[in-house]
């Protein structure tokens, strides 16, 4: 569906002189400097996956999906979603993909809903059929029926964004691309667009990429997420699998029944100590969790007890933050083949 | 065809957004008609005081502006998507456009027609054959022919100024207003007989930006006028197609631009 083989791309960053006469020098000298939004990335999605792409503000994101919808260029490298190359094929690569940026809509802001849906289906040329046939699934998951006279500039965040992920989809689009389709909105409206975006895949098969910051999407969402930092892909492979690299550490919460003044533990770490309350961090390699409890019941009374897994913001953090942690664990690179072995 | 079609049914989406506030599109109606109508009477106020510029009489004047106006007015309706580009790109529309399975010259042209510079058509219309009715012509299919093609080229010659502001675009987020210069002034300065001017500015709007060639050069030859620059009667009859062979440069200037675009992203 989705191969990307050592995508890359670089800018070139300009200095803007400021002013009518500074704009005017900058038609003929500018300088610049070079960055590298996207490293060598490579990797291949297959038909109806829901791949999450992951990564801190600035890493390569969004660069890597403008690339995937031919809206730009690649430096260097190649990208091929559904056979065809993005930015050199791009009308016919068009017809076949959907895209939905959170942060803009994809509508005619003065239209009402239904009329930006009549120009899609007039654009993509989809038959009528085909066209009535979507509407009417779609009113029905998203309940589009309540806005679908309402031009998009009057529509609330939540039914921007329903309006504009049932547009993407009006086509029937091998793939679909989704940046932040969840961000600014509330509970509910996450709830039901995650929803929504499950079954239109389980259904239809769509191949779904997705970016996203809110790790609720890639927990409710994602089976194998991608993660890339710097420009660099740093962790492909399942969602499960990153978790079981990075979760070595685990945390203690204890509430005690009296405050004693020593409540250290051999192999356990005390994170952070309040009254009768303790927090320790500890490493399964080092002491498994039933012999620490065992250790902590022998010497002290308990009123409660909990285990935490670092949800997936701290696994995310870490990567970040400990790359050489991740690489050494990673010393053979994960893909979905190898781990299919 | 396709595109024809969908071109035709924007359009109708758009006046009919447009007309969605009646009295406001009334009010545009009649104030854009008659700033026209103002400026038209400047030129016969100074008519009045000097009878005649360059051996041009005040129709024959008239008719020149006519031309013009129709022109700009035109393209001012149908090249809109152009003239406010500058905002679509940085509202990241453009990205949009470039996610569709439609060229984006077309997208942007396609993406805006203003129903109220009607008021203006009409009115540089009805100077034009106000003038005609003043004048003596000798119509003949081949001029007549001969007039449309002017009022095309010319419309393209336009429309082109406003695509190098669009893809000015792709250099600076500031859209270069200097092209208002030559849209704006290229109306006014196009309003009088082309010799008049010096002859470095005759020169820079005949060969470099053609306004001349859409204009001045066609009612030489519909008006039945001497041509005093030296300019050869063939040179004068195929001056009109200057105006499309302009438009055709900018369009490739355009596809420079989106390319830059794309290897750039800003």
């Amino acid at each position: 569906m989705i191969e990307v083989d050592n995508l890359s791309k670089t800018f070139k960053v300009y200095h803007h002189r400021k002013g009518f006469f500074g704009s005017f020098v900058n038609l003929f000298s500018r300088k610049h400097r070079t960055v590298q939004a996207v490293d060598t990335v490579s990797f291949t999605v297959e038909r109806g996956e829901i791949v999450g792409y992951l990564g801190p503000n600035g890493a390569g994101k969004s660069t890597t999906i403008k690339m995937l919808t031919g809206i730009l260029v690649p430096s260097s490298g190649s990208v091929t979603v559904n056979g065809y190359v993005p930015h050199r094929q791009r009308k016919e690569s068009a017809k076949h993909i959907g895209v939905v940026f959170g942060q803009r809509s994809h509508l005619w802001f003065d239209l009402p809903v239904q009329e930006s849906f009549e120009l899609l289906q007039r654009i993509y040329r989809i038959p009528q059929a085909q066209y009535r046939q979507n509407v009417e699934i779609f009113d029905e998951l998203l309940n589009l029926g309540d806005f679908f006279q309402t031009p998009v500039r009057q529509l609330s965040l939540g039914q921007r964004m329903r309006a504009d992920i049932a547009a993407a989809l009006l086509h029937n689009p091998d793939v679909l691309f989704l940046d932040e389709p969840t961000i600014g909105l509330d509970v509910v409206a996450k709830a039901r667009i995650r929803e929504f975006i499950q079954r239109i895949n389980a259904e239809r098969q769509v191949t779904v990429v997705l970016t996203t910051h809110d790790l609720d999407d890639v927990e409710k969402l994602c089976k194998r997420v991608i993660l890339i930092d710097n420009a660099r892909l740093r962790f492909d492979g399942e969602l499960t699998t990153l978790r079981r690299l990075l979760s070595t550490e685990r945390l203690l919460s204890v509430d005690y029944a009296e405050i004693y003044p020593d409540v250290s533990i051999p192999n356990a770490h005390i994170v952070y100590q309040e009254g009768a309350r303790v927090q320790y961090r500890f490493s399964p390699e080092e002491i498994s969790a039933a012999d620490l409890i065992g250790a902590i019941l022998k010497k002290f009374k308990i009123l409660d007890i909990s285990i935490q897994e670092p949800d997936i913001e701290d696994l995310i953090k870490t990567v970040y933050e400990d790359n050489l942690m991740l690489e050494r664990k990673l010393a053979e690179p994960i893909s979905p083949d190898t781990q299919a072995n | 065809m396709h595109h024809l079609s969908l071109y035709f049914h924007f359009v109708k989406l758009r006046i009919r957004s447009q007309m969605e506030y009646r009295l406001s599109f009334v009010f545009d109606l009649f104030s854009q008609a008659s700033v026209s109508v103002i400026d038209f009477c400047m030129i016969a106020l100074l008519f009045n005081r000097f009878k005649q510029l360059e051996g041009w009489s005040l129709w024959e004047v008239g008719f020149l502006y006519g031309m013009i106006g129709i022109c700009f007015a035109v393209a001012e309706m149908i090249g809109r998507g152009f003239d406010v580009f500058q905002e679509s790109v940085v509202r990241g529309e453009f990205d949009t456009m470039l996610v569709r399975p439609l060229g984006t010259f077309y997208q942007v042209f396609a993406h805006e027609f203003v129903l109220r510079r009607v008021g203006r058509l009409a009115q540089a219309v009805a100077i034009l054959l106000i003038s005609n009715s003043q004048l003596v012509i000798y119509w003949s299919f081949a001029k007549v022919g001969y007039l449309l093609i002017s009022l095309v080229s010319g419309t393209c010659f336009f429309i082109a100024l406003f695509v190098i502001g669009a893809t000015s675009c792709f250099w600076t987020v500031q859209s270069i207003e200097v092209i208002n210069i030559f849209t704006h002034g290229g109306v006014f300065m196009g309003s009088y007989p082309f010799s008049i001017y010096r002859w470095w500015f005759r020169r820079f709007f005949t060969f470099i930006v053609p306004l001349a060639c859409v204009n001045y050069f066609p009612s030489l030859f519909v008006l039945g006028k001497v041509e005093s620059l030296g300019v050869s009667p063939v040179g004068v009859q195929l001056a009109p197609f200057a105006g499309f062979l302009f438009l055709g440069i900018t369009m490739l200037f355009w596809r420079f631009g989106v390319s830059r675009y794309q290897s750039t992203g800003h």
